[in-house]
């Protein structure tokens, strides 16, 4: 399955618990799209965390020919929660599919209500990333709580969700399969259709037994002792 | 136990709710705000308190009453914060208090950056307070070992009735690492019958102060005191070592830069490079003797220092441990740019060249 037919809305708006691997998804699935030759724009709107954002990744994006909206430059490292007005451009633009990396939990995702007018009259899905592996939202009901409160935040329905259990580098195909439970159990209960499985590319073949399709990633968010 | 996805941040916190903290005072600052946070959240619910102070020199005073009255007491902050608290921090020495302060270390001077730094060393070692103390240091280099050493460190300040600072670089603070709770070794401690709990039955009262107007009283109550930091130089000493044992050039490193070494000995080693790493895990007391003992060998040849410090300051302890025998050379960078696994691997093979 292509990346267009998982995120198959012309905007994909990635929010989720903080830690769930919102960037690393965000950012494998911007290059996926622009793979399959969509014009692809990203915008890194993570006002939460002063590390790992999507803005670390530009070169390589832009190297793919994704534009990436962040903050201004002079201030890409700086814990200033200000949103550049080129967030516009992906909402308006018509002939590009927008991926809009959040940060972390309803708080993070607050910045996202300022633009719910727009995103409203656009064709767009709210994606709730799930990683099992995090204590705040490995139970179902607890998972399904932090969906409702980005929901209320944002004044946004959410459409689909991803399973994205890892564990870094000790990440196994047992990991992803807990994930792919919860994520069932999460849309049991919600209604919310499961998007897909990411597994980094040497699990995908083990996994083709899920329901879902299965996203397969590089990992491109790297620790400075990873080669 | 099953591995979970914690941030740095969030499991130091954590840690410290399941190590017995009574109490936590802070105040926000990038890249240490998910502490405050998550205590905010989760401590009152285990039954403890969470003030947000107006201040970082407010909440390092805090921490000097909850101290006293015998609480397990906790601040954090980052760099320019650490800074502010530097009074509270050597009234408490003085005083004889336990607590425990975690630094996720910035860049500086000054405000620096919000990225990771290691300029607090001379901070955390010699002390930002005025007068001869000393506070215990320990260092991660992984989220896991945080998690560790926070709850580790309550017992240590109860049992020295001393600080106990845990100083890491932001990374590891900001990072995700998958970690295990399990059972920290846990000490033989003494009753705080030293607390001010109110007077009681006791036949006096317990007063807490670090002032001594009689000379000669203040100079046996230093004179206490550096027994104290003697018994943690002789019992709290802790390193580790890496590849050391036919190592020609030894890498000096701590938190993040010394696990960015492992991955550059790696590739050392797969290049027949005899390269190790060395890592002080407390930086007060400083493993000195070890350092040492490799300094004498005749394999170890040359040393290689690197810190996130445009200058260096653990290389100060290295040198005095080395005594002039090897040569030190050192390596770093300022300002949250980290020192990378090809630099490290560069430096190494310079400084093997140069004593070939």
């Amino acid at each position: 399955m292509t990346a267009k037919e998982i995120c198959s809305h012309r905007l994909t708006i990635v929010t989720g618990h903080y830690g769930t691997g919102k960037t690393e998804f965000s950012v494998n699935l911007a290059l996926a799209l622009a793979d399959e030759g969509e014009q692809v724009m990203m915008a890194d709107l993570d006002i939460v965390n002063p590390y790992f954002r999507s803005r670390e990744r530009k070169a390589l994006l832009e190297d793919a020919g994704i534009r990436l909206i962040c903050s201004s430059q002079a201030c890409s490292d700086a814990d200033v929660p200000a949103l550049p007005a080129e967030v516009l451009t992906i909402l308006e633009n018509r002939d590009v599919r927008g991926v809009l990396d959040i940060g972390g939990d309803p708080v993070g995702a607050r910045v996202l209500a300022r633009f719910r007018p727009k995103i409203l009259q656009e064709d767009h899905q709210l994606v709730y990333v799930l990683n099992a592996n995090r204590p705040e939202v490995r139970e179902p009901e607890n998972a399904i709580a932090y969906l409702r409160a980005i929901e209320a935040t944002t004044g946004l329905t959410c459409g689909g969700i991803v399973n994205n259990t890892h564990l870094c580098g000790e990440t196994t195909e047992h990991e992803i399969r807990k994930g792919a439970d919860l994520a069932e159990r999460v849309s049991e209960e919600t209604g919310i259709p499961v998007l897909c499985h990411v597994a980094e590319e040497r699990f995908a073949d083990h996994l083709r037994d899920l329901r879902e399709p299965v996203f397969p990633i590089t990992i491109k968010m790297k620790k400075p002792w990873e080669l | 136990m099953e591995k979970e996805l914690w941030k740095g941040n969030e499991a130091i916190a954590e840690a410290a709710i399941r190590a017995g903290c009574d109490c936590f005072f802070g105040y926000p600052i990038t890249p240490q705000s998910e502490v405050p946070e998550y205590m905010s959240a989760h401590l009152p619910k285990a039954g403890g308190v969470f003030v947000q102070s107006e201040s970082e020199v407010a909440a390092i005073n805090m921490v000097y009453g909850a101290a006293g009255a015998g609480m397990r007491a906790m601040t954090s902050s980052s760099s320019p914060g650490i800074s502010l608290k530097q009074e509270g921090i050597s009234y408490i020495a003085g005083a004889e208090l336990p607590c425990v302060i975690v630094n996720c270390m910035r860049g500086g001077p000054g405000l620096g950056t919000i990225q990771p730094g290691q300029g607090d060393y001379y901070q955390a070692t010699r002390g930002g307070g005025n007068g001869d103390y000393r506070t215990l240091v320990l260092s991660p280099s992984n989220v896991q070992e945080a998690v560790d050493y926070v709850q580790e460190a309550f017992d240590i300040a109860d049992q020295y009735r001393n600080p106990v600072m845990v100083v890491m670089d932001g990374l590891i603070g900001q990072m995700m690492e998958p970690i295990e709770w399990h059972e920290v070794p846990k000490r033989d401690l003494a009753p705080k019958d030293w607390a001010t709990t109110g007077r009681k039955d006791r036949d006096h009262n317990n007063i807490i102060n670090s002032l001594y107007m009689d000379p000669e009283e203040c100079d046996r109550h230093n004179d206490h005191l550096a027994e104290k930091y003697a018994a943690m130089e002789k019992n709290e000493v802790r390193w580790s070592e890496t590849d050391c044992d036919d190592a020609e050039v030894v890498i000096t490193a701590y938190g993040t830069p010394a696990r960015i070494a492992l991955t550059a000995i790696e590739t050392l080693r797969s290049e027949g490079l005899k390269v190790g790493l060395f890592r002080p895990i407390t930086l007060w007391p400083f493993p000195e003797e070890a350092l040492r003992k490799l300094a004498k060998s005749d394999h170890v040849k040359a040393f290689v220092d690197v810190e996130m410090s445009s200058t260096g300051q653990m290389i100060d302890d290295v040198r005095l441990a080395v005594e002039g025998r090897k040569p030190v050379h050192y390596l770093g960078h300022a300002g949250g740019v980290m020192p990378t696994v090809e630099e490290m691997v560069e430096a190494a093979k310079k400084a093997l060249k140069e004593v070939k």
